[in-house]
């Protein structure tokens, strides 16, 4: 028997220990390294400016996110089943086209509206299909997509751009006044698309599945998912979702313009990687992508308040879209050992 | 009959149906690739007049309308056009490789937009080396001799009347303003910016300048970037913008801060879509240039070279003029009556 004085080496509180310990739980969860880069952009931005941490700064830097953050929505969706898609920006601005050329033209806006969701949710099908039936690699589908669908908008438009007159193809742009500050509807829309594939990733089957296909599809293949269906299957949401898209964008800015989001692609795989998710699939969370989105564009939004050269927006981004594959590709490293 | 169509097949075998579906892919491909290679420059003995057009981009109507008055002009003289263009604004090996293929299909003239003032110089030289005329359209290179002639906009020229414009807008009020560039080093970009603030009739260095942002002339760019400087402040009474688009982009921002009937906003370009706007009071005016003008001078050019030897030279401005409807004093201006009979796009 022991004597109560004596102590084993080990069953003290080593010091620190527990502060390693949170710091290996905040590390494993993905959502927090951004939400910090997040909370310690906003405070730099709101001790540096007298006017970013307004009301009527943050409605403006939630205007500006919506359609980035609802094409990075989609871009998260595919990139969990470890694939890519370049051509989110092409399709949407193909939806804006014929949404706003149809009205123009004395087309029935709600006609238009549905004629534009249906073209971008069938390009995302055709894109599906190929990635999963032909089992061609993403990243070559959506390059091709790209050029194809940019021509089409171009040849469909005749290189001109669509001012949009309809109460219901602007809709998004319109809000509440919520003491004084607009909050638009876009807005809304935005955070319950967020909130609806959060609870869909986490709490169904096909969520599941997303996250299995992406982390090992033979694995996903040999339990019984059925692997080509569901890679199929985000590319068509993901498809729907870039027609909502367009939808938002004539909100944002009532004019079709076959030149626009020429890089909306790649700003969306950057709310995506500065979110946290994987690039290699299988991790990560749509939480994590629209607080990517959002650091975008408080460092674009304070920046330029700060009055910094906008170069510097560039070089800001860019060092925060390396700093977090390099957070992805330790914690992997980390899982192997 | 009938019996045929019900029929179905039970078991589709996959491997076959994949393959051809790309073998029907790759004809496809392989049809137009094969399509394209026609040429048809050479017409019995006497050959017709080919003229190429390089443009920056296929896309901005800009271009689009200067191509179109391009083709009308080469029909009406009975002269063969090849237009060919740069992918993006600044796609300078682009435009070179448009500039080697005219070459290589033997055109007696080219008529270029450089994306950039030194971008193409080799591929120009290299034309002008083996006798073609090399004639730059919309802007000039540097030196601007490195082409025959040009038939361009006078972007100084045209910045100046923007900004002599936008300060007598704002009468007595000390200036306070916001400028909406283009893109950093674009030759265009600078000779706006300079012409403005001679015009408007400050250093670049004045406190006077509340705000400045890149919008790569992007409509979208240009409303994000109004919205976050109108955080810092919104004591702001006149913007620059480098072209409609960016002046777009800029009026929907101070429209929705409420600070459309202090705000003073200029531009350059004269499409159709940019004078409606002025029209309708999204800005104030807006700087005309003429497109069609360069297109047909520099047609017209290349074919009499070839018809009779004679070599045009050195810089000819095309023009520009004044639009608005709340004119002022001292600056001649035209209305936008006048403007949609004369836009473009």
């Amino acid at each position: 028997m022991r004597s109560p004085g004596t102590t084993s080496p080990t069953a003290g509180p080593e010091p620190g220990a527990a502060l390693r310990e949170a710091l290996r739980y905040a590390l494993r969860t993905p959502t927090v390294g951004p939400l910090t880069a997040l909370a310690v952009a906003v405070l730099v931005f709101s001790l540096t400016t007298d006017t970013f941490m307004t009301p009527g700064n943050l409605s403006l830097v939630l205007q500006q996110t919506i359609v980035i953050g609802t094409l990075a929505l989609g871009q998260s969706l595919i990139i969990l089943t470890a694939g890519i898609d370049l051509a989110n920006g092409a399709i949407t601005v193909l939806g804006t086209i014929v949404m706003a050329k149809l009205v123009f033209e004395g087309g029935n806006p709600a006609a238009a509206l549905l004629l534009g969701l249906v073209v971008a949710t069938l390009l995302g099908l055709v894109n599906g299909l190929l990635v999963a039936r032909l089992g061609l690699p993403p990243f070559i589908v959506t390059l091709g997509a790209l050029s194809v669908v940019y021509a089409t908008s171009r040849l469909y438009s005749d290189s001109r751009s669509y001012p949009v007159t309809s109460d219901l193809l602007d809709f998004w742009g319109h809000g509440v006044h919520l003491g004084g500050v607009l909050v638009t509807w876009g807005t809304f829309l935005l955070l319950g698309l967020y909130a609806y594939f959060w609870y869909v990733l986490g709490k169904t089957g096909w969520g599941r599945h997303i996250y299995a296909v992406g982390n090992a599809p033979e694995s996903a293949r040999l339990t019984g998912i059925n692997v080509r269906r569901t890679i199929l299957s985000v590319y068509v949401v993901a498809g729907l979702l870039y027609g909502i898209a367009a939808w938002q964008a004539l909100g944002r800015i009532p004019n079709a313009d076959p030149n626009a989001y020429q890089t909306a692609n790649l700003e969306s795989i950057t709310a995506v990687v500065i979110g946290g998710t994987s690039l290699f699939g299988g991790r990560g969370s749509v939480v994590g992508t629209l607080i990517g989105a959002l650091i975008v564009n408080v460092l674009r939004s304070g920046l330029t308040q700060a009055g910094i050269d906008s170069l510097y927006q560039d070089v800001a981004t860019g060092t925060l879209v390396v700093v977090a594959v390099g957070v992805d590709k330790v914690l992997r490293r980390g899982d192997t050992r | 009959m009938a019996h045929h169509h019900t029929v179905r097949r039970h078991s589709r075998p996959r491997r076959p149906r994949q393959g051809a579906v790309l073998l029907v892919v790759g004809t496809l491909l392989l049809a137009s690739a094969c399509g394209g290679g026609q040429d048809s420059a050479e017409d019995g003995g006497t050959r017709k007049v080919t003229i190429g057009l390089v443009t920056k981009t296929e896309t901005n109507p800009f271009f689009v309308t200067m191509r179109k008055a391009a083709a009308d002009a080469a029909e009406k003289n009975g002269a063969e056009l090849i237009a060919l263009a740069g992918r993006f604004d600044g796609d300078n090996e682009g435009q070179v490789a448009a500039m080697e293929s005219l070459i290589a299909r033997d055109v007696q003239g080219i008529l270029i937009t450089p994306s950039n003032t030194t971008g193409v110089l080799g591929a120009i030289a290299e034309a002008r080396r083996q006798g073609i005329l090399v004639i730059a359209l919309d802007s000039a290179t540097d030196p601007e001799d490195a082409v025959d002639a040009t038939y361009a906009t006078d972007n100084v020229k045209a910045g100046r009347l923007q900004g002599a414009y936008v300060r007598t807008a704002l009468a007595d009020r000390p200036p306070e303003l916001i400028m909406l560039d283009g893109t950093e080093g674009s030759s265009v970009s600078q000779q706006r910016h300079d012409g403005f603030l001679d015009g408007f009739g400050i250093k670049d260095d004045s406190p006077a300048i509340r705000g400045r942002a890149n919008t790569n002339g992007d409509r979208n760019l240009a409303q994000t970037a109004t919205e976050n400087l109108l955080q810092r402040t919104t004591d702001v009474n006149s913007v620059y913008t480098i072209n409609e688009p960016v002046a777009d982009g800029a009026s929907a921002a101070i429209a929705a801060r409420g600070l459309t009937r202090q705000v003073t906003i200029g531009t350059i370009d004269g499409g159709c879509d940019g004078v409606r706007a002025v029209r309708a009071g999204k800005y104030a005016a807006t700087v005309m240039q003429f497109p069609v003008r360069m297109a047909e001078q520099g047609v017209d050019a290349v074919t009499e070279f070839v018809e009779s030897g004679k070599e045009p030279s050195g810089f000819t401005d095309t023009g520009t003029e004044l639009i608005t409807d709340k004119p002022v004093r001292g600056l001649a201006s035209h209305d936008t009556d006048w403007g949609l009979q004369r836009c473009w796009g």
